[in-house]
């Protein structure tokens, strides 16, 4: 058996494939936050909330209506996606001619009130999904077993993004939203419902949450604490790839799962951490993040 | 009303400080508060059950004591020591508690110990698993009642290294109690003979455990030795078959498993785990009785050891109050190690000078599906492990216990 | 008058609260209050948003916990030594930091404690999960001994009162007038010739500094320092207590600490009900009154006292 650097190939190979299969929920989650900051100006705290949502929707559908995961990969991400517009609607649209603070600080609150009230009925000791029949077993890489459903989470995470970018890269509709997020006054010149265009962004970002959230759902157990903790490190991942970038989070949130993996086989101690010192560095050498332009 | 009690509470305290009161019963009731996690990882083997325990235990003695009120008063630590250390200092200054019991999570166990020690208060653990509490952070008022690290190494530990796993891997929750599991276990592992090859340490609580499964594996120990407990030891079983590291014949040593930990795991997953308990349900017709009526006030879930260890240890706790006649912490501990400890849950027990209650242990496998009857029953007794070998001999540790 | 009145009734009710409320719960409020305040002179009179104060409050208190548990070193100075390192913390998040406004300060400070949380969770001296327990009192400057609960009580009520007037002094020196025109207009105080990085970077550290010295003394109140004090939670925590009592008021953040640690210590038996209330609080706070309790007061009090004027010119 031959080894790299004195590491067995299992354990490098191995800890790079999870670490992209982490990545791809980075990527999700930021792609949702970019978007949401790109044409709101606005952190979305209650990301991780909305994220968690998705799990319990999926959870709920199936332990209340029977209802499977693969209708729930779409229902739970429409579902999570409406409550997102009515928050829009009735909430955050108060306070687009405020400082950018207050929506920062409104979906904090929002985030605990939600986290808050799925512990009071669920408890934190997590709930059981399980995984669809289809995807149940794994295949025998020679240097670790891969489970097919981790293997599908990647698959699935890759499409979305993809269809994502060129929803907004190459099409018509695509095209407004970028050119709202550069001036919105002169769109809505143009004719264009600029605030009903922010509404449905907010929505799609929030649904895109609730999406990674249903994917999440048979890996770790359903548990109302499950997004509170992992969206700090994708806050981090959009300021890498410069807020508001749709390229950018998709690439930073699958690079940076790599990176973790890596830092787990050759220096385990800093995997929590590497994130956040590779921000520092990014911040000091290119304050924009890696694929932002400073505005 | 709140603040009138606070306000109460600081005319009280002032009182106390100046002069002593000699009262039997202090402020005429004996509070008895349980302290666990009321939601969390270990909500299920113990948290609203072990209220419910304490609670029976209460009504059986008759709900008075030296002709005082007995109240069972709960709070959720959230299996933070910062968050318990202040509710039991707060129960214990403000709130009259004269004892806490059951605290799982050795973390704020070991916090709830010093405070109790301190204030001279009495603390009846059940549920924290460090042999610390009766080693070196051992307590004149502190009592560990149902199982140990210690008791688990020599139950589980040294089953499987008899039965040819010689090289461990250990999977530890990092805090309190997986450093004491992995430790205790550890040293009885390389008594026998056996070798340890590595540890991971994972944060607690925690969601997934892939990537440390990959690095136990890559070791290529015959044994992962699961050095932590509740939920977080349920996903590390259940991760470890989704990555088919059972099935590629690395054996699976869950150290501190639990009843309910089972239920939710189920049989087919379960089946052929060798565990060590202070306690089954299903022994003699004594524990099914108490265990039936508690299931039927607990929407049908049988005890697990820390519950029917709490029920344990407040009865023992409120005889020693009628016996002693006063609830002065030092003394009702005093009692309670006099008199000796005899009921559903403890076999051939006494407790010790340094606060350990020692009692003969269970080494049990789990049952598979075709052999269960149904709900609950789970477990094949093995063996049973007499106290004096589970619990070893009195710690060298404890400052207490030598004189 | 008026003012000294209500100043004296302050200092009495401050300094008799001990005989009549739970002083373990008083002493929790007052750092909290500290914390605030620190973290408001950031917020209100500078305009920047921190959500990584915690960072500041967990390591003070981590290292004053160690100096006094490991090295045996007095009270006072392992409070100093507390207070040192989180101001040596606030010089490295400052200087990464102030290099952005708005929320992009906000990220960058969060993603910066996040990085103290993971330290103090794996570092061998912070103690991980368990913390660091048992912490000793000892005796403040070799004689007072601050077991006893009144002694530690009225220390507490020092420090509080000292950072407090640190504080005030600051806001309304030169100093403090440069860091308002910040707040209202960065490039015209550049324009004016400030150096207004500089500025930022020290207001920041003093922050920083105060915070800091809130979780040294909470250790002492708490004789525990964990993980709790460094997590995003306690960021979230000051910014709801700002916000609630009003920030750019030097009152506010004493107010909102007082209620927001009581409703912890009242609500604490009902769970996640604190958490719940918590948020609910932050989105009335947001959508409502976004003065908090004491701006709005002040609004009220301004228009109470105009509407006589008034009259007074028609007539």
């Amino acid at each position: 058996m031959f080894e790299l650097l004195g590491i067995p190939p299992q354990v490098l190979f191995g800890q790079l494939l999870l670490g992209l299969i982490n990545g791809a929920f980075y990527a999700t989650l930021s792609l949702g936050l970019a978007l949401i900051f790109g044409l709101l100006n606005i952190i979305n705290f209650t990301h991780g909330a909305q994220y968690m949502m998705g799990a319990f929707v999926a959870y709920l559908l199936l332990n209340l209506l029977g209802i499977g995961y693969w209708p729930s990969l779409f229902l739970a991400p429409i579902l999570v996606g409406l409550v997102g517009i009515v928050l829009e609607k009735t909430m955050l649209s108060r306070l687009y001619k405020l400082d950018h603070l207050y929506g920062l600080l409104l979906t904090f609150g929002l985030a605990l009130l939600i986290e808050g009230a799925f512990r009071q009925m669920y408890g934190v000791s997590g709930l059981p999904y399980p995984i669809p029949d289809v995807l149940k077993g794994g295949q025998n890489l020679g240097f670790m077993f891969l489970p097919n459903y981790r293997a599908w989470v990647v698959v699935a995470s890759l499409l979305i993004c993809f269809a994502t970018w060129f929803l907004i890269e190459r099409t018509k509709l695509g095209s407004y939203l970028r050119a709202a997020t550069e001036n919105p006054a002169l769109v809505q010149a143009f004719g264009i419902n600029v605030p009903r265009m922010i509404t449905l962004t907010y929505g799609f970002g929030v649904a895109l949450a609730g999406f990674a959230g249903v994917l999440a759902a048979p890996i770790y157990s359903v548990n109302p604490l499950m997004g509170s903790n992992l969206i700090v490190v994708v806050f981090a991942v959009v300021v890498i790839g410069g807020m508001g970038s749709i390229l950018g989070a998709i690439l930073t949130g699958f690079g940076l799962g790599l990176v973790e993996g890596l830092t787990k086989v050759f220096y385990p101690e800093a995997s929590n951490t590497v994130i956040f010192i590779i921000m520092a560095i990014v911040l000091v050498l290119k304050p924009a993040g890696l694929f932002g332009r400073a505005r | 009303m709140k603040q009138s009690t606070a306000l109460l509470a600081g005319v009280a305290v002032l009182a106390l400080s100046t002069g002593s009161a000699l009262a039997q019963v202090s402020d005429d009731v004996v509070k008895i508060g349980v302290l666990n996690d009321q939601s969390g990882t270990y909500a299920d083997l113990a948290g609203p059950g072990s209220t419910l325990a304490a609670q029976m235990a209460v009504d059986d003695f008759g709900g008075t004591v030296l002709g005082k009120k007995i109240q069972v008063v709960f709070a959720d630590h959230q299996n933070k020591p910062d968050v318990g250390a202040s509710i039991v200092n707060r129960w214990i200054d403000a709130e009259q508690v004269d004892v806490v019991v059951d605290v799982p999570t050795s973390s704020v166990a070991l916090a709830v110990q010093e405070i109790t020690n301190k204030k001279g208060k009495v603390h009846l653990n059940s549920t924290a698993a460090t042999s610390d509490l009766t080693g070196k952070a051992c307590s004149p008022t502190g009592i560990h009642w149902t199982y140990s690290t210690t008791a688990l190494a020599n139950g589980t530990g040294k089953a499987v290294v008899a039965q040819g796993g010689k090289s461990w891997f250990f999977l530890t929750a990092d805090y309190a109690f997986g450093h004491a599991l992995e430790r205790d276990v550890s040293k009885v592992v390389k008594e026998a003979g056996g070798e340890v090859k590595g540890v991971v340490r994972h944060p607690f609580p925690n969601q997934d455990f892939s990537s440390f499964l990959l690095q136990a594996q890559a070791s290529g120990a015959q044994v992962i030795g699961l050095a932590n407990a509740g939920a977080d030891t349920i996903n590390s079983i259940k991760q470890a078959s989704e990555f088919g590291i059972t099935q590629a014949g690395q054996k699976l040593a869950g150290l501190l498993v639990f009843l309910s930990d089972i239920h939710s795991l189920g049989l087919q997953t379960a089946q052929g785990l060798q565990l060590t308990t202070g306690f089954y349900w299903d022994m003699d017709e004594e524990t099914r009785a108490w265990s039936k009526k508690f299931a039927a006030k607990h929407n049908g879930a049988m005890p697990t050891m820390a519950q029917a260890g709490v029920y344990s240890a407040v009865a023992h706790y409120l005889k020693a109050i009628k016996e002693a006649g006063t609830d002065d912490g030092k003394k009702v501990v005093d009692k309670m190690k006099e008199l000796p400890v005899k009921d559903f849950f403890a076999r051939n027990a006494k407790i010790r000078a340094d606060g350990r209650m020692v009692h003969d242990m269970y080494l049990v496998e789990v049952k598979k599906p075709s052999e269960s009857k149904g709900p609950y029953d789970y477990y094949k007794v093995l063996r049973t492990i007499p106290g004096d070998e589970a619990y070893g001999p009195l710690s060298t540790d404890c400052p207490s216990a030598k004189g | 008058m008026i003012r000294i009145i209500s100043l004296v009734a302050l200092i009495i009710i401050a300094l008799v609260a001990p005989f009549f409320f739970y002083p373990v719960f008083l002493m929790k409020a007052l750092c909290f209050a500290l914390f605030a305040c620190a973290f408001n002179l950031l917020l209100g009179y500078v305009g920047l948003l921190s959500f990584g104060h915690a960072a500041f409050l967990g390591s003070a208190a981590y290292v004053t916990g160690h100096s006094m548990k490991v090295l045996g070193l007095p009270p006072e100075l392992s409070i100093l030594a507390g207070t040192g390192a989180a101001a040596l913390l606030g010089l490295g998040f400052g200087w990464l930091a102030i290099r952005r406004q708005g929320i992009y300060f906000a990220m960058i400070t969060l993603a910066l404690s996040q990085m103290v949380f993971f330290f103090a969770l794996q570092a061998p001296f912070t103690g991980g999960e368990d913390g660091i327990q048992a912490i000793p009192r000892g005796y403040l400057l070799g004689f007072i001994d601050l077991n006893n609960q009144l002694t530690l009580y009225y220390f507490v009520l020092a420090m509080f009162v000292f950072g407090w007037l640190v504080i005030y002094r600051t806001i309304h020196s030169p100093f403090g007038q440069v860091l308002k025109a910040i707040r209202e207009n960065e490039p015209r105080a550049i324009s004016l010739g400030y150096r207004t990085d500089q500025y930022k970077l020290m207001a920041f550290v003093l922050s920083a500094a105060l915070s800091g010295m809130a979780g040294a003394t909470k250790t002492l109140v708490f004789q525990l320092a964990s993980l709790t004090d460094v997590h995003w939670h306690m960021s979230g925590e000051v910014v709801l207590m700002t916000l609630l009592g009003g920030m750019g008021t030097v009152f506010g953040p004493v107010v909102g600490a007082f209620l927001v640690v009581t409703i912890q210590n009242y609500l604490a038996q009902l769970g996640s009900w604190v958490t719940i209330i918590q948020g609910g609080i932050f989105v009335v706070c947001v959508l409502l009154f976004r003065r908090g309790i004491v701006g709005e007061a002040m609004a009220l009090a301004r228009k109470l006292r105009k509407k006589p004027e008034k009259e007074d010119a028609v007539s």
